[in-house]
């Protein structure tokens, strides 16, 4: 009487997972305002794209011109495929220490894979991922991107 | 049923056939005829085949929030014909040491096995090819000669995803054809005849699903689930299966003889979705209630055709949406759901029903 009883509970259970299942697909088949999918090219002025979607790495400067790196090299050693590459410069301060500044941070965004280790890695929260994704160019040369501005400065008092 | 007369197609095929028989004589009127009919079911697969892809890309995509194809043609309409061309100019390809002749004839026994089980196909009133006594029998005989094409092509690919794919169709084709011909049969008891315009006619005062009630809906699920294993649809793809064999049997196809396998899976599919409905549905009858007069002739107004059409594409659109929902079954569970659960649970259903039906409990 058992095993029958089982025969017949397996059914209905069998039964009521597949209306389960079929529920959650019927309700994406009758709701069309759903679909995620974007028309890519003809939308591009109303495109929306995902706020933590990861297009390339770029380095937030002020309106004066200023930025938050250090020339620490975290991200560089963070980086698992080496598209960061910080070429650092010394200085003398007023007081005559020397001190080691950034002279140019390299991003090879041919080799990244937009994996967001050096973003995590960095102390200063200095670089960001946005959400530009066209890169498209003529010149493999052009993927080679130096973040830091020409002239700009290291905001005041991240170093302490 | 004055209405319904409007919409009879017998008129037309009969004022064709008059028109014929004064021109020329017997055999030749007959000759004409045969090619008429053949034509207008060549030309009917064409544009089913194309509705069907196109339908079935659609569905799934917005069952998996995606928009589908969307750039050919306004909404992506024009998609499935690009297809099609584009299989058209591909290069034949056969494999070393293959069974040539048995190669190139597999897809044509597939193709000639959906013509013919649509050759008795019910469309409306007075449109049928063949009205044979035994027009169910007949169905469910010839569309399981596909199963022989699916195993040739598996058996003369000289792979071993084709030929793999191919014994688990046959197995799995076999199986099934017994629980889908036994729900057909539980209804059978009930119209006693085998003959398909008597079975839609039957239906004229309410379809079989409701008035055989339990039995009826309970034989209508074994169908359906039967019926999609029989046309090697997901859930029950064994014979493709994609992430294991690649495409099953129709590996080593390409061009055109590949557009044919891929056809005849969505012509079975209309097929089953036909049978069900002219048996489960009342066919092209449309929906009668008992002795309703008024209803019955508002329902009456609407063409047979569109009655009929719009019955096989809710069930077509129910094996989609089984489709794209359950995930694929293994060998051995297919095997067990059919033998262990869908077989006897038929047997029982066509003993609730002969009971049903010596009572006098059903409508």
């Amino acid at each position: 009487m058992n095993e029958v009883t089982e025969y017949f509970s397996d059914i209905f259970k069998g039964v009521r997972s597949l209306l389960k299942g079929m529920s959650v697909t019927g309700y994406y088949f009758l709701h069309p305002k759903e679909i995620i999918t974007q028309q890519y090219p003809e939308n591009r002025d109303v495109l929306k794209v995902p706020e933590r979607f990861r297009g390339e790495l770029v380095m937030p400067h002020t309106a004066d011109n200023q930025h938050r790196c250090t020339g620490c090299s975290a991200c560089q050693l963070a980086c698992p495929n080496g598209s960061i590459i910080i070429v650092s410069d010394r200085i003398e301060t007023p007081e005559g220490k020397k001190k080691k500044i950034i002279d140019k941070h390299v991003y090879n965004l041919a080799m990244c894979t937009f994996c967001n280790l050096c973003v995590r890695a960095c102390p200063t929260d200095a670089i960001v991922m946005s959400n530009d994704f066209e890169h498209a160019t003529y010149d493999r040369g052009d993927l080679i991107k130096i973040l830091n501005q020409p002239g700009s400065k290291v905001l005041e008092g991240i170093e302490e | 049923m004055k209405i319904l007369s409007i919409y009879d197609f017998s008129n037309l095929t009969q004022a064709i056939h008059t028109w014929l028989s004064g021109k020329m004589s017997v055999v030749s009127t007959q000759v004409v005829e045969m090619i008429l009919v053949g034509t207008v079911f060549l030309l009917f697969f064409a544009v089913l085949g194309l509705v069907l892809v196109y339908a079935e890309r659609k569905v799934c995509a917005i069952i998996q929030v995606r928009l589908g194809p969307m750039r050919v043609g306004k909404w992506g309409t024009a998609q499935t014909l690009a297809d099609f061309i584009k299989l058209v100019f591909k290069e034949p390809l056969i494999t070393r040491d293959a069974d040539k002749f048995l190669f190139n004839l597999a897809p044509f026994i597939i193709i000639i096995a959906s013509f013919m089980a649509v050759a008795v196909m019910p469309f409306a009133k007075g449109l049928q090819a063949m009205d044979f006594d035994i027009g169910l029998f007949y169905i469910s005989a010839v569309s399981s000669i596909g199963v022989t094409s699916i195993l040739i092509a598996g058996w003369a690919s000289n792979s071993k995803y084709s030929l793999i794919g191919a014994i688990r169709s046959g197995a799995q084709i076999l199986s099934y054809e017994l629980s889908a011909g036994l729900s057909l049969l539980t209804i059978v008891i009930l119209t006693g005849s085998l003959q398909l315009s008597e079975i839609v006619e039957s239906q004229a005062d309410g379809w079989w699903i409701w008035k055989g009630h339990v039995s009826s809906i309970i034989a209508f699920v074994i169908f359906i689930i039967a019926g999609t294993a029989e046309t090697n649809r997901g859930p029950f793809d064994m014979a493709e299966a994609e992430s294991e064999l690649t495409a099953g049997f129709h590996t080593e196809y390409s061009g055109i003889k590949f557009a044919f396998f891929f056809l005849a899976e969505y012509v079975n599919m209309f097929i089953i979705a036909a049978i069900g409905a002219t048996v489960f549905f009342g066919g092209w009858m449309p929906l009668h209630v008992g002795n309703f007069e008024a209803f019955n002739n508002i329902m009456d107004y609407i063409p047979s055709v569109v009655w009929f059409f719009m019955k096989v594409s809710a069930i077509i659109f129910l094996m989609m949406w089984f489709r794209w929902t359950f995930p694929r079954l293994r060998i051995d569970q297919l095997l067990t759901l059919e033998w262990k659960y869908l077989l006897p649970l038929s047997l029982m259903n066509i003993l609730l029903m002969a009971f049903l039906s010596l009572m006098g409990w059903h409508f």
